[in-house]
């Protein structure tokens, strides 16, 4: 069966830095994934419809302006709400370390910080689908 | 519940695994279309096409919202393409349609070529039916834009809108021969640069040359981004359908659509069988050395290889 | 500069050297890399000598300090004469809370104030709408209406400060909050100094922070423009930026490019919109980055400098020599700093500091070693600026200026990213200039391509960055660092429900209604959004209204 890992990438809430949501994606596509690039300004509703239409096997979120608090933890809600338990969600951005377990404890599964390489993300993304 | 019956119960979820499942090759997808086809037959489908940039996107938006004013559900299928090389893709085509996101009276999907070559995705044709089984009244199918490989689109639309924009140049040379006739309506979109009156213009005389039939495509200017002229795109889709309904050509080309469909699922079946059978036995390999080594001539391998089924 | 036969000689000497010498060592030793590049990937020689800069014109191509064109500086004494300003950009949950640290600043000797304002703000959102939830306060100062502003300068004399604000899409709006905190203060117009950022071109490039569709963007800049040129006459109505673009992972040549084609646009958009060059462009300032590439960052901001003038001159004619003079202010590269090993960072600040300094910029900010990780402590931020006092009193560059010049090396590379500017701006102009050069993708599919390629060669190891990928530690774990209060978004909501409570909405809506059809006129829309802003009308419902009028941009994708 072919089959091709679909990845969403997206930018929830204001934040308009897109440099490392367009390289990873760029990776993500390189590395033969089907890429969903959302754009900017993403609600977390947005968000979730959107990969449930898409049927995404991963949602991956970037965020620098310190709403990832916030936004990361509500799609996960969001995706529990609608039954979506098969997708990966990932995150990545300015991420404090403090943060992270309360975000991987809300279901992110990983967070990426700046600096991560590329090939980290495939590769982690490759062991980490859920079908 | 089963995916069938909540694709029944127009199930979102269920909708989009399905179409994934198409996409992967699932044989199960394929059983689950053959029981349930006797569903499908209730949307009709709309093929946008036109050159890269000419607003395919934004003008799906549009057309999108204004079908809903009328209260009609939508779904679209928007592709982009493949990377030869590497099998991945980038499918952008949302960004310019997120308010729909979150309208329950819409799906989207996107979709990559995934290898074919006629500007939509071998899966486009299963993933109309699951819509249409889903449950929508419009299905917009919103084509990679490429010039000539674009025909396909009429094997599978039951209206083609034509996107076009002012200063292509020699592009809309390119672009007339051969895809100027699949094309059922004409939008210009970006109408409000210069140059608009002068595209329409090429478009009529081009018209002028070929007409033949009863029905002439209208020609209508548009700025999606504005959201200008859509309901008046609208209204002539709308005109087109009436046209082929009352005229008995609605049925006509989709029994033609569906035998083209038909030979499309034999070939590539069959090529599957050939190309599974040939490579399990290394053929191709040693044919192609005999070939080089004029051992043997093309044609005599070929018939080699279609031994293989006969 | 050279006479011929003298450059001949030094050719062939060069050769026989290249041939001789060079060549044996490389034999034993070779070089560390095959081909040697600039951070930007511009090639770089072995040796630099006067045949490199053969057809070296003095006069026409340095000229001296605060003359044409200004190559050398746009100040006849540069920095012997007054330091660069050293303005750090700070912005704070509440406008209470930044009230406090402004005034605590001033106490402390600094004359200039730079204001940072939450993403809400800066996309003319009100703190309690949707699409603000969880980002209030979190970037910077939360504003929704003239009551916010009349508290962040309460007590603050505005005729005594100079105060940059670091806003776009709805820039005017702000500006007229200023304006009439002014008034309240009895401080006229003519008397306020500072800048507002108003550079929308770039927010559809590589920030992100846009509102409305590029002309009516357009329409707002040039009000503004004709607005300050009457009433605001020491206002600094843009600051075109550059900073940015470099952010997105543009080269060096895309940042001063790309930075002077928008330039162009906004002077062809208000010229087109009736106004005289030489009433607004000496008011036109621009916004450099600063990375780690010392020498090419000094050819660069030389280069741009001298293209600018050049550009003013020679395409628009002006005849003003402030019109021609290129001012910037420069921020160290947030980009360049890692979350591992974060002091190292102090270091690479150092560097962009001197590059900036070389360079001769008219302000710095310097960026803080954990910006990587989080908002910056007090104490990083002391450090930033004492990296920009080390640099100003012990290291000696500020003693004689643009002390880089004549090097055979700096000169042939600010003539090449002169060249390899100019020759986008040609191609932008092709396009049909910088909107529609936006609009078709060609700058951001350009831009995306460096910064891939940055990117992939920082992966391949090709490219080494100190910490990341050689040289790394265990890291440990970074605790000591800044977070917003979550309540400040509350209370911003709470404050924002009883403005709507205690104002005359009647009035409000009156003039919002008048703003509102002014803006399908040609009218100067300043005055109306003035009226507006003062009957506490909110920053989101008078973007709200323009929205109406105007429409909503729609990113392009381009990957």
């Amino acid at each position: 069966m072919e089959r091709a890992i679909r990845v969403l990438v997206a930018k929830p809430g204001l934040d308009g830095h897109d440099r490392g949501a367009k390289v990873i994606a760029r990776a993500l596509r390189d590395a033969g994934m089907e890429v969903i690039y959302t754009g900017l300004r993403q609600t977390p509703e947005q968000i979730v419809q959107a990969a449930i239409q898409e049927d995404v096997d991963v949602v991956a979120m970037s965020i620098l302006s310190g709403a990832h608090n916030h936004l990361f933890p509500k799609v996960a809600n969001l995706l529990r709400e609608e039954g979506v338990d098969d997708v990966l969600i990932i995150g990545g951005g300015v991420i404090p370390d403090d943060d992270i377990p309360g975000l991987i404890e809300a279901g992110i599964e990983a967070i990426f910080t700046p600096g991560t390489s590329t090939k980290d993300v495939v590769e982690y993304i490759r062991n980490n689908v859920k079908r | 519940m089963n995916i069938e019956e909540r694709l029944l119960k127009g199930d979102k979820r269920a909708c989009a695994r399905l179409i994934t499942m198409l996409e992967n090759n699932d044989p199960e997808a394929i059983e689950i279309i053959k029981r349930l086809y006797k569903h499908s037959g209730n949307a009709y489908v709309i093929g946008i096409t036109g050159p890269p940039g000419s607003g395919k996107s934004t003008l799906t938006d549009k057309l999108t919202k204004e079908l809903r004013k009328r209260d009609k559900r939508v779904g679209i299928i928007a592709i982009d393409p493949t990377s030869p090389f590497t099998g991945g893709a980038i499918l952008g085509d949302r960004i310019r349609m997120s308010d729909l996101a979150l309208d329950e009276g819409v799906f989207i999907r996107s979709m990559g070529t995934r290898g074919s070559l006629g500007g939509m995705s071998k899966a486009t044709w299963g993933a109309t039916k699951v819509l249409d089984i889903y449950g929508v009244d419009y299905i917009i199918i919103e084509t990679v834009g490429v010039g000539q490989s674009e025909v396909d689109i009429v094997k599978t639309a039951d209206t083609v809108l034509m996107v076009m924009v002012p200063h292509l140049g020699d592009d809309i040379q390119a672009i007339k021969a051969g895809v100027m006739e699949i094309a059922d309506v004409f939008a210009i979109n970006k109408a409000d640069l210069d140059g608009a009156d002068k595209t329409q213009l090429e478009i009529e005389m081009n018209l002028d040359l070929n007409e033949k039939s009863d029905y002439r495509p209208p020609v209508v200017k548009v700025s999606a981004s504005r959201n200008e002229n859509i309901d008046q795109l609208i209204e002539k889709l709308m005109e087109h359908r009436n046209y082929l309904e009352k005229t008995g050509k609605f049925s006509e080309r989709r029994k033609r659509n569906t035998k083209l469909e038909i030979i499309k699922l034999v070939e590539e079946e069959l090529m599957n069988l050939i190309m599974d059978k040939a490579l399990e036995e290394n053929l191709l390999e040693s044919l192609s050395e005999d070939v080089l080594l004029k051992n043997l001539d093309p044609y005599t391998a070929r018939d080699k290889v279609l031994k293989l089924i006969k | 500069m050279f006479d011929d036969k003298k450059i001949e000689n030094i050719e062939e000497a060069k050769e026989k050297w290249t041939d001789g010498k060079v060549k044996k060592v490389i034999e034993r030793f070779p070089e560390r890399k095959e081909k040697f590049t600039t951070g930007s990937n511009i090639e770089v020689d072995r040796l630099y000598t006067p045949a490199d800069i053969k057809d070296f014109d003095y006069e026409g191509k340095l000229g001296f300090p605060g003359e044409y064109p200004f190559t050398r500086g746009v100040q006849p004494t540069m920095y012997r004469g007054r330091l660069w300003t050293m303005r750090q950009y700070a912005g704070f949950a509440t406008a209470e809370e930044s009230n406090k640290r402004y005034k605590y600043l001033l106490e402390q000797g600094q004359t200039g104030l730079s204001v940072a304002f939450d993403l809400p703000t800066q996309i003319g959102y009100d703190s309690d709408h949707g699409l603000s939830e969880g980002e209030v306060g979190k970037v910077g100062v939360a504003i929704d209406s003239l009551k916010d502003m009349e508290i962040l300068f309460d007590g603050i004399p505005l005729d005594k400060v100079s105060t940059s604000m670091t806003i776009n899409a709805p820039a005017i709006v702000l500006l007229a909050m200023y304006i009439a905190v002014a008034e309240k203060q009895g401080v006229s117009k003519d008397k306020l100094r500072g800048t507002i950022q108003n550079d929308i071109l770039k927010e559809y490039i590589a920030r992100g922070t846009y509102i409305f569709p590029p002309e009516s963007s357009m329409r707002l800049i040039t009000d503004i423009f004709e607005y300050c040129s009457k009433e605001v006459p020491k206002w600094n109505t843009i600051s075109i930026s550059g900073y940015h673009i470099r952010e997105a992972g543009s080269t060096a040549v895309q940042e001063v490019a790309f930075t002077l084609a928008n330039g162009i646009a906004y002077v062809e958009a208000a010229i087109k919109a009736g106004l005289d060059v030489d009433d607004f462009a000496p008011r036109l300032s621009f916004f450099f980055n600063a990375h780690n590439d010392l020498l090419e960052e000094v050819a660069k901001y030389r280069a741009a400098r001298r293209l600018w003038a050049r550009i003013m001159k020679e395409r628009f004619k002006a005849k003003n020599e402030k019109s021609m003079m290129l001012k910037f202010h420069t921020q160290t590269a947030g980009s360049t700093l890692t979350a591992q090993q974060p002091d190292n960072n102090i270091i690479r600040v150092t560097i962009q500091t001197l590059a900036a300094v070389l360079g001769g910029t008219q302000s710095l900010h310097t960026n803080s070693r954990d910006e990587a990780l989080a908002l910056p402590t007090e104490e990083s931020v002391r450090i930033a600026l004492r990296t920009q006092q080390i640099v100003a009193y012990e290291s000696g560059v500020t003693e004689t200026i643009d002390p880089l010049a004549g090097s055979y090396y700096i000169e042939s590379l600010t003539d090449k990213i002169e060249e390899e500017a100019m020759n986008y701006i040609k191609r932008i102009d092709e396009l049909g200039g910088a909107p529609r050069a936006i609009e078709k993708g060609y700058i951001q599919k350009e831009i995306q391509n460096a910064a891939y390629k940055y990117q992939m060669e920082v992966e391949s190891g090709e490219r080494i960055v100190v910490g990341v990928n050689k040289f790394q530690i265990e890291e440990e774990h970074h605790k000591d660092i800044l977070k917003v209060d979550p309540e400040v978004e509350r209370l911003q909501r709470q404050k924002l429900k009883a403005l709507r409570q205690e104002r005359d909405n009647q009035l409000v809506e009156t003039k919002l209604n008048e703003l509102k059809e002014a803006a399908s006129t040609d009218k100067n829309l300043m005055p109306y959004i003035l009226d507006a802003v003062k009957t506490y009308a909110t920053l989101g419902e008078i973007c709200g209204v323009l929205r109406e009028v105007f429409g909503e941009y729609e990113q392009s994708i381009i990957l």
